[in-house]
């Protein structure tokens, strides 16, 4: 994929639940090789908007295209073989399952072995085995969890599952990453460590999509950022542009935010 | 104070330490080859070849429960459909008994696949009372075709021959049964370790995470419940052909319920507690039978008191037990 190529549009996009319209109007075009920002105050529909792109729900309104393909309809696994992948803000982490476990699971698309194979443990299945625990195992070391390999995913630190999820969606081989607040209540270490990471994926041609409420890693990392306020676009810019905007400010940033942002 | 990994159970077998499956076929081995030499009569092999069988539909249990997270009140069906194969294929289609076991295992994963894709759309309790319908639904049938099935007296399987060698007495199948087991646990491990077992373990974790890594929860969930039915129709078929004769009881809601009792007491997530679970349920009552009238209200405290002290189950709970001792 060649850099600043379109890898991911939303058109329009809009959802209602019962009375309230969730998101109305949205859109913005993701490129490889960028990070995109959403940012917004709590309720204004990121989550939402994410959920509708990864095809956890269906938008009543709009049009959603990965690779100049049409997924508006297409399910969570399909986008994924597609070559989307994403993170949660409330973490959905395999618990029962440990730290590789929980990557080697995210290889599900690139194994190539049949249920029979599996069951008879016939060479493919287990060179398959080997490869995916090979990837994972270098998963884990990018994201700094390599020591914790074995542990069960149920006993990490919030931070660590946080890496945790990333690395699972990066084992996926995506072509775009939703990333919902991967800073959320990670220290400031861990959000440098995050920021790193995120820069790196971003460099290898992934186009990001990242919702972030930590202005400074969102002004650091992002090419582009799209504000939403009460389910509708409030400003879309470059970073200085957004947070130059009074109107944003006004919604979202604040006076002490504003600042805090341009101090990035 | 629980520590956190114990609030969603224990971890699965760790894909760096594949030796524990090794581990556990050798020990399951080693009881079956072993335990004969204790046996002071004839009649033991008797019972220890239908823990064998009995343990073999559990696991199939164990794999859509355990693995998979998707509880089935109906299980017993196919163990049903498994044992009826074994009679009905010999009476209308002419065939040896022998041969009915594949069959009878294809019409169970079958009419699992047919089954299975609109119920397994359901979750937790729906899926519990889903299943509880098409088991009482074949239960039901077999009690009430009388022309065919011979109604709640049961029916008669024909004798089993191989290759000129009748197959009967309990040693013979002791041995046979003992077999079948160490083949099911063998495939059911490799099953757990495997990538397909990895995609069952992520949608039982959730649902949502397992789609956005490209799973088709719909079809695993399919795969965990056909592969279930087949291992029950098999277990069926030997126990029938085990009996010489096979009775609706053996599709019945109450066998359905101690299907689950096993996978559930022996270890969720453990393929040798389904078979630890079967055998404490097939000789509890055998050993109870000294209370008389109160064997069953005995079991069922038994069973109370493993779930109050052994939540995680049997195999899992004695395994953090054995690592917490200090080393000697």
């Amino acid at each position: 994929m060649s850099r600043g190529e379109v890898m991911l549009t939303a058109d329009n996009i809009g959802i209602g639940f019962g009375g309230l319209r969730a998101l109305d109007g949205v859109g913005f075009a993701a490129r490889a090789g960028e990070v995109l920002a959403v940012i917004g105050p709590n309720g204004a529909g990121k989550t939402t908007l994410f959920n509708i792109i990864s095809g956890l729900y269906h938008a009543d309104a709009g049009r959603v295209t990965l690779a100049g393909r049409d997924v508006t309809q297409a399910p969570p696994h399909q986008l994924a073989a597609l070559g989307l992948s994403r993170t949660f803000q409330n973490l959905q982490v395999f618990f029962r399952m440990t730290a590789l476990e929980n990557v080697m699971a995210g290889r599900h698309l690139r194994e190539g072995s049949s249920l029979l194979a599996d069951l008879l443990r016939l060479p493919a299945a287990r060179r398959a085995n080997a490869a995916t625990r090979d990837a994972a195992l270098a998963l884990l070391q990018a994201v700094g969890l390599a020591e914790r390999a074995e542990t069960p995913a149920g006993s990490l630190p919030y931070g660590a599952l946080k890496r945790l999820e990333i690395a699972r969606a990066l084992a996926t081989e995506p072509r775009v990453l939703l990333l919902d607040e991967p800073a959320a209540g990670c220290n400031a270490v861990e959000t440098e460590e995050i920021d790193r990471l995120i820069a790196a994926v971003a460099a290898r041609g992934v186009a990001v999509v990242l919702i972030e409420h930590d202005m400074k890693l969102v002004m650091r990392i992002s090419r582009h950022v799209l504000v939403l306020n009460q389910g509708r676009m409030l400003a879309e810019g470059t970073p200085e542009a957004v947070r130059a905007d009074p109107e944003v400010i006004a919604a979202y940033l604040g006076v002490h935010g504003a600042r805090e942002a341009a101090l990035a | 104070m629980q520590k956190p990994a114990d609030r969603f159970g224990p971890a699965r077998p760790s894909p760096l330490r594949p030796s524990g499956r090794w581990a556990t076929l050798l020990i399951l081995a080693a009881v079956i080859a072993l335990i004969p030499w204790f046996f002071p009569s004839g009649y033991y092999f008797r019972i220890a070849a239908l823990v064998w069988v009995t343990a073999l539909a559990a696991v199939g249990l164990q794999v859509l429960m355990g693995q998979a997270g998707q509880v089935s009140l109906g299980h017993a069906g196919f163990v049903g459909i498994g044992a009826y194969a074994m009679a009905l294929g010999p009476k209308y289609l002419g065939l040896p008994v022998l041969a009915c076991l594949p069959l009878g295992a294809a019409a169970a994963g079958l009419l699992a696949f047919v089954v299975g894709r609109p119920i397994l759309r359901l979750r937790g309790h729906y899926l519990a009372v889903a299943t509880l319908g098409f088991g009482i639904l074949v239960a039901m049938v077999l009690v009430s075709e009388i022309a065919v099935t011979g109604g709640p007296d049961g029916i008669r399987i024909p004798r089993v021959e191989l290759l000129g060698w009748r197959l009967r007495g309990g040693e013979t199948w002791y041995w046979i049964n003992g077999a079948a087991l160490l083949v099911g646990v063998w495939l059911a491990l490799n099953l757990q370790s495997s990538a397909s077992g990895r995609a069952l373990a992520a949608l039982h974790d959730s649902e949502v995470a397992a789609r956005t890594i490209g799973i088709d929860v719909a079809r695993h969930k399919l795969r965990a419940f056909v592969i279930a039915a087949v291992y029950g129709a098999v277990a069926g078929g030997l126990l029938a052909m085990m009996n010489g004769f096979v009775t609706p009881d053996a599709a019945g809601f109450l066998a359905s319920v101690e299907y689950v009792t096993m996978v559930v007491i022996g270890g969720l997530a453990s393929v040798p507690g389904a078979v630890v679970g079967a055998a404490l349920l097939v000789l509890l009552p055998q050993l109870l039978t000294v209370f008389h009238d109160y064997e069953h209200a005995v079991l069922g405290l038994l069973i109370m008191l493993f779930m109050i002290f052994l939540r995680i189950g049997i195999v899992p709970g004695l395994a953090v037990l054995l690592r917490r001792r200090p080393a000697l």
